[in-house]
């Protein structure tokens, strides 16, 4: 039996810190791997992707997030007939027990305003997420290197499922030109 | 819902794209007859007048001088327009293994926000085989309208940030005879290379 007193000490414990350097949880809502693409120099906006997990009896909701920039949105990219549409959302549904993944090509964290301050592979960057019922998560985003960019030195062994080895290996590729 | 101003370019033709089946054949022969192509229900690409990271006029002659990849899209778009440039910059880097000349063209159809500079930097930022182009609006819609693109910008664009419609589609040109076939959004790099290495005639 879980008394009350319990569920607080747990609640306190798991509120202390994250629970790996790529897990940030609140309640029943873990929060995994949050990672962002590098851009281009004079990039305004950027996007942001992770995978929520509801380990909880009862549904909750990704109703915001919050950074430094000067907007930071959740929105929904979709495609139809090879058309690429891209709109805000309010609210993102997280159901009881299940995972949600905010990926590449779907629902995605809109970071807005990097004006100048563009996203290099192996930067971090600090958010929180705010659930209806789970509360404030701080979580930080890894910027990984896109395979591609950076003048073809990409290769696939720079994004595997650690940000950090993609920063080593993309960090020649973003450094400024001489 | 946020009102928008549609500038549909040839939906009939967009159609034609949207359910083109790529038709894979034989990469034994040496034409470009017997390269995969796309089927297309109308005629695509043809003269355009955009103007380059420079801020100079070009034209299709000045830009497409070798077999080109290009992509309409806007630089504000950080999801699905980056995923689709690094896949055809991937194709690049591919084939310049291989020794096939190739480059890609990304074309902004965001002209109040991507000016030439910033067009400039985000093609760079892909790879230096990389033609950014933008324009005026006229040029751009111009453009659009010969690849049967389509995009649809706000109506109000006072939000800075605003999004853009826009098809996804990569479009396959050559130097001497224009439009080749085109490729959708799950074309992979290998693929997409192995397309424009057969009608460069490697």
């Amino acid at each position: 039996m879980i008394t009350r007193t319990d569920c607080a000490f747990l609640a306190v414990f798991l509120l202390a810190a994250p629970v790996s350097a790529q897990q940030f949880t609140a309640g029943d809502i873990t929060v995994d791997q949050p990672y962002a693409f590098e851009t281009a120099p004079m990039a305004r906006a950027g996007g942001g992707f992770l995978t929520v997990v509801n380990e909880g009896d009862a549904p909750d909701r990704l109703i915001g997030v919050r950074s430094e920039l000067p907007r930071t949105e959740i929105h929904l990219s979709s495609m139809q007939d090879g058309i690429a549409r891209m709109e805000r959302v309010d609210a993102l549904d997280i159901p009881a027990g299940e995972t949600v993944e905010l990926a590449p090509g779907g629902y995605h964290v809109m970071f807005l305003g990097l004006d100048g301050n563009a996203f290099e592979a192996g930067e971090e960057i600090d958010a929180t997420l705010v659930f209806e019922t789970a509360g404030e998560v701080d979580v930080t985003f890894t910027v990984r290197a896109r395979d591609g960019m950076g003048d073809g030195h990409g290769s696939m062994e720079d994004h595997g499922e650690m940000g950090e080895h993609g920063a080593e290996g993309m960090s020649h590729d973003m450094a400024p030109a001489e | 819902m946020r009102g928008k101003t549609l500038i549909a370019t040839g939906a009939a033709g967009l159609v034609a794209l949207g359910v083109g089946v790529i038709a894979f054949t034989s990469f034994s022969g040496g034409g470009a007859e017997n390269c995969a192509t796309a089927s297309v229900g109308a005629d695509i690409g043809g003269p355009f007048e955009l103007v380059n990271a420079a801020g100079e006029t070009v034209t299709d002659a000045d830009v497409i001088t070798a077999p080109s990849l290009v992509y309409f899209g806007y630089t504000y778009c950080p999801d699905v327009c980056p995923m689709d440039a690094a896949r055809n910059a991937q194709a690049l880097d591919i084939l310049a293994e291989r020794g096939v000349e190739a480059q890609g063209v990304f074309i902004s159809v965001d002209p109040e926000r991507d000016t030439p500079e910033v067009v400039g930097d985000y093609a760079a930022a892909f790879g230096d085989d990389i033609v950014g182009l933008t324009g005026s609006e006229d040029q751009i819609r111009a453009a659009s309208r010969a690849y049967r693109t389509f995009y649809s910008l706000p109506e109000d664009r006072s939000d800075p940030y605003y999004t853009v419609d826009h098809s996804t589609f990569t479009y396959l040109v050559m130097p001497e005879t224009g439009f080749a076939t085109y490729f959708n959004r799950d074309t992979t790099p290998e693929e997409m290379a192995d397309t424009v290495a057969c009608f460069a005639g490697s």
